[in-house]
């Protein structure tokens, strides 16, 4: 039995009659405890017996790869292997592929490619011994730089933006560009395969574990009943686990071939090639508007790069889609085949950087039309998507823009740039409008429930973000049982398939699965008790109907009951666009001497619907607006211009925002509730406060020292150059 | 990494000798040489653990002050006697690397880190200072954080360190033990070498030479400052940094030391730079002639275009702010 719900039309609110009162308090996280003492098992950590241990070996180059010396390096103290299988992969599965990715090890298509794997008894000896594992590469190298290719892919055209700009009384065409990201979490990439028989188990740090087991299998070529994956804890993903990834598939492979469990773990340096990154953008932006602001066309149209043979082309223009309005209309991508190492999602594909320029742009149309970036924001809120003509299901622009002004003290601020300065420091402040489109996927949930309290399982993931908290809410408010009768069991593909985590859809798919595998446990309990589930009241291990009020032990009568849930996206996201929504403020000082930035405060509004646990939905925000600073400051992956590798491959040397950099975060959530957008009404959160948080950063850099950084990230070089 | 011996000393005679072996090398905190050998780009067969020799002391001697080896970054940025009489060094070490690494780190460690040169650290790019004779990899790809003095056509790799900037403008020495037993000093602005067609040699030390001390003369000028600049607000090495000793006596610069960072094959000082402040009244129109002389033999690799300018706007605010 199961309850299956396909969201075609509007959903009713099941959430604000319930009783029990846990769902949207800042619930703490049920296995934070485990994580800071350091009982959460992370996929290197418990090794079984006998196990062996792998580590990969890099193309240095690209083409015809030779492993010249791999004799003499199996004949090295404790190595058991050298392996080079045409079944391990080029680089990490996109998300949600369901099948292999490029394999082969024979052609290196990229510099840092996985070509070998060096399995020895000892961590310490497979080291050693894959990096003496020499290997060469010949032929002649495929292009890695973006300007040298003809990219692939045209822009969708509405209406004449070439005539809209020439009739426009502010028009500007700008050009953006943003560089390579890193996804690289803090736990390592890391794998432990062991088979019994024909079916493998494979402990790892994996986002999405349905389709990861399908994917496994496809590159073992064996079926998916015999693949078991378990992934109860990440440590991070930020995208770089959401597909197969090279450490598991060469695990696999490796123990199958030498009849006991591996261990592969991928050294940083590692991680940093074979994870796909975030691909470099240049972004033009057309802009034309009337006198009073008003956009009568805009184009957004993205240079992006990916190797040959992947689908995905970072989806820089996907907000720009319907975020203002504007008739005439360019938008969309071209991808530029290279050899450089694979490009995918990172957190917030798309929108992180697309809204960031798309909003760099708008304040610098407001700068040109002399009106207030607030305002001009407002003034183009679109009734109705402009590109489809479809309705919004909601829309909290104006309300989040208005909040955060407010909150921010926008009011106060000077409109010229170079208005306030202490000492050396220029003092400036920005905004920025957020916007990310909700997404829903599919997913399953059971509970079981009995005398004890309910059991949660499904192969859903927590990369910590707080799934554990937000599930154990939603069934102990929907089954009327405090947060500590529930268990709440993920990252096993024994249990029911989840979302898998990522493109902020986690807790909103699965959640709804979780929430119906709870009214199935509801309506066999109004059953018992010969009532309507609607009037059903349960709370505190209390069921009532009616006058009628009995334990909920009582109700089950030795029986355990088992619900079970399973939620699909249906028209409601066809008909009608959904999207999260905010607001980004920023102040910043930017010193005369050296260019350097420092960002002072920050403060976002965000609407995403019902919150679900306020705490881990702050912690979200946190999390993108600190990578919203990266993104406008330190952040970016250096290409050797020679052949693409890339060059600060380690986190000393690609710059994420440190906690000296990072200043008090406000966040601040509207209320809202969308009932497209599922029973929960709740939309995703976790990528929301990435987006346009950088374009608050430079909005306010350029209006504290007048220095427009279109190169992004702004380091201290590039400020210094405007500033002399 | 590549298995190697371990052994741990208990005095310098004992770690002179277990270090005479070829491949034999230092450890002390062991912050930058364990992820060197990681990487395998240093790959000694035995290590010779320095730590627990009694080097952890600073120790008054008259004015001048002994700093042992072994004196972590963190306890000496701290020690009260370094932080008023000493103030640039304490500013330097706090300005290097994270909390958690100057824990460990060490005065004479420090000195010897090894460049940040991502091809450096890269075994599978022909680096000269890896393996002299190999190439340069830096030449003609990402150079953004190379040096523009000192280099040579063999390597253009910067020496990373905050707290050795400081050190030479306040004209430290380093004491070492060479295996005979002898004690030596050394200038600091001696003890390392531009790259010239060697760069795999970084300092004077011999195998088997140890640093047992830094010693800090008593500081010759009272307005003391560093300024750093760099890409983020912690853990990043220096674009440019500055650390000036001044002493201004009746309007005049009495004494200048200026030692710069980010800029240099070693921790950089310029003796006619020093020699053209002293002397003189300061203006505007002054610290930019020394930014000329700075300057003058600066080569840069497109990526580094940016450092003259930085360098000569930090300098320039170093010396208003140490002679307002």
């Amino acid at each position: 039995m199961s309850l299956d719900l396909k969201l075609d039309g509007r959903s009713e609110d099941r959430f604000g009659t319930m009783a029990q009162g846990l769902l949207g308090t800042p619930a703490d996280r049920p296995e934070g405890v485990l994580k800071v003492t350091g009982a959460a098992t992370y996929a290197a950590e418990n090794l079984p017996e006998n196990c062996a241990f792998g580590m990969l070996v890099r193309a240095p180059g690209q083409g015809k790869v030779t492993a010249v010396n791999a004799d003499e390096v199996r004949a090295m103290p404790g190595v058991l292997a050298v392996i080079r299988d045409e079944r391990m992969i080029r680089n990490a599965a996109q998300g949600t592929a369901n099948e292999a990715p490029v394999q082969g090890v024979d052609h290196a298509e990229y510099v840092g490619q996985p070509v070998a794997v060096v399995v020895a008894e000892s961590f310490e000896q497979a080291r050693h011994a894959a990096q003496s594992l020499k290997i060469t590469t010949e032929g002649s190298p495929g292009p890695v730089d973006p300007d040298a290719v003809e990219p692939e892919g045209e822009p969708t055209r509405t209406g004449d933006l070439d005539s809209a700009m020439k009739d426009a009384v502010h028009a500007l065409d700008l050009t953006y560009t943003t560089p390579s990201h890193s996804s690289t979490p803090m736990e390592p990439h890391a794998a432990i395969a062991e088979w019994d028989g024909d079916r493998v188990s494979v402990r790892a740090s994996l986002q999405m574990l349905k389709y990861n087991r399908n994917e496994l299998a496809d590159c073992l070529g064996i079926s998916a009943e015999n693949v078991r994956i378990q992934s109860p804890f990440v440590g991070g993903g930020f995208g770089s686990k959401l597909g197969i990834t090279a450490e598991a598939v060469s695990a696999a492979i490796a123990a199958r071939e030498l009849g006991r469990p591996v261990r592969v773990v991928q050294h940083r340096r590692q991680a940093f090639e074979t994870v796909t990154r975030r691909s470099e953008t240049t972004q033009r932006i057309r802009l034309a508007a009337d006198a009073e602001g008003r956009l009568s066309g805009l184009g957004h149209e993205a240079l992006v790069s990916n190797l040959p043979g992947e689908t995905f082309a970072e989806p820089v223009t996907q907000a720009s889609a319907f975020a203002y309005a504007g008739a005439h209309r360019v938008i969309g991508e071209r991808l530029a085949r290279l050899h450089r190492p694979a490009a995918g999602s990172v957190r917030a594909p798309g929108e992180a950087v697309g809204v960031t320029a798309f909003e760099c742009a708008m304040d610098e149309l407001a700068v040109k039309t002399g009106l207030d970036p607030v305002e001009l924001r407002r003034r183009n809120i679109p009734d109705k998507d402009p590109s489809s003509g479809k309705p919004f299901s909601s829309h909290m622009l104006a309300a989040a823009l208005d909040d955060g002004a407010g909150r921010f003290g926008w009011s106060d601020r000077a409109p010229e740039p170079r208005s306030r300065r202490e000492g050396e420091w220029w003092i400036g402040s920005g905004m920025a409008a957020a916007f990310r489109v909700n997404i829903m996927m599919e997913a399953e949930a059971r509970i079981d429930l009995t005398p004890d309290g309910a059991v949660v399982e499904t192969d859903m993931t927590d990369l910590g973000t707080g799934t554990y908290a937000i599930l154990t809410q939603i069934a102990g408010e929907a089954l009327g049982l405090p947060a500590e009768s529930v268990t709440v069991r993920l990252g096993d593909t024994d249990f029911p398939p989840g979302s898998g985590s990522g493109g902020s859809w986690g807790s909103a798919t699965t959640g709804n699965a979780v929430w119906l595998a709870a009214l199935d446990l509801r309506r066999q309990i109004a059953a018992r008790l010969d009532c309507d589930e609607a009037e059903l009241t349960l709370r505190d291990g209390q069921a009532t109907c009616g006058n009628v009020t009995r334990a909920l032990a009582e109700v089950l009568g030795g029986d355990d009951l088992r619900g079970h849930g399973h939620i699909t996206a249906g028209d409601a996201f066809e008909d009608v666009v959904q999207s999260t929504f905010g607001a980004h403020f920023a102040e910043v000082a930017v010193s005369d001497v050296t260019g350097e930035v420092r960002v002072r405060r920050m403060l976002g509004s965000f609407a995403a619907g019902r919150i679900l646990n306020e705490k881990t939905a702050r912690s979200q925000c946190h999390g993108g607006m600190t990578w919203g600073i990266g993104m406008a400051l330190t952040e970016e992956l250096t290409h050797d211009r020679r052949d693409g590798h890339m060059v600060n491959r380690d986190l000393a040397e690609y710059h994420v925002a440190v906690n000296a950099d990072v200043p008090p975060l406000e966040v601040h959530f509207l209320e809202e509730l969308d009932p497209w957008s599922g029973p929960m009404q709740s939309k995703g959160l976790g990528e929301l406060g990435i987006c346009g948080a950088g374009a608050a950063v430079l909005n306010a850099v350029y209006h504290a020292c007048g220095v427009r950084i279109r190169d992004m990230p702004a380091t201290p070089d590039k400020v210094l150059a405007g500033l002399e | 990494m590549r298995p190697f011996d371990y052994v741990r000393a208990t005095d310098a005679a004992g770690a002179s000798n277990a270090a005479q072996a070829a491949n034999a090398a230092f450890i002390a905190g062991g912050t930058n040489l364990l992820d060197l050998m990681k990487l395998e780009v240093m790959a000694p067969e035995k290590l010779v653990d320095i730590s627990r020799m009694g080097l952890d002391q600073v120790e008054e001697q008259g004015r001048d002050l002994r700093i042992g080896a072994t004196v972590t970054n963190s306890d000496l940025a701290a020690d009260l006697r370094v932080r008023a009489r000493w103030p640039v060094l304490s500013r330097a070490l706090l300005a290097g690397a994270s909390g958690q690494l100057r824990n460990k780190a060490t005065t004479g460690g420090n000195l010897l880190q090894r460049t940040r040169c991502p091809y450096f650290y890269d075994t599978d790019t022909p680096c000269n200072k890896r393996q002299p004779g190999e190439g340069c990899s830096a030449l003609g790809g990402e150079t953004r954080n190379h040096a523009i003095l000192g280099t040579s056509a063999e390597c253009i790799a910067l020496h990373p360190s905050d707290m050795a900037v400081a050190l030479r403008a306040l004209d430290a020495r380093v004491e070492v033990r060479v295996p005979d037993g002898a004690v030596t000093e050394h200038e600091l602005g001696d003890f390392h070498r531009q790259p010239g067609d060697r760069p795999d040699r970084e300092t004077v030390l011999n195998q088997g030479d140890l640093i047992t001390s830094v010693l800090l003369p008593a500081p010759a000028g009272d307005r003391q400052v560093y300024r750093k600049v760099r890409d983020r607000a912690s853990y990043a090495f220096a674009l440019v940094s500055v650390a000036a000793v001044l002493r201004v006596e009746e309007g005049r610069i009495a004494h200048a030391a200026i030692g710069f960072g980010g800029l240099g094959t070693v921790p950089w000082r310029d003796p006619s730079v020093d020699e053209l402040l002293t002397g003189e009244r300061p203006t505007t129109a002054l610290f930019d002639k020394a930014a000329d002389l700075l300057l003058q033999g600066a080569e840069t690799h497109g990526g580094d275009d940016f450092k003259p300018p930085l360098a000569r706007r930090v300098l320039r605010a170093v010396l208003e702010e140490a002679t307002a």
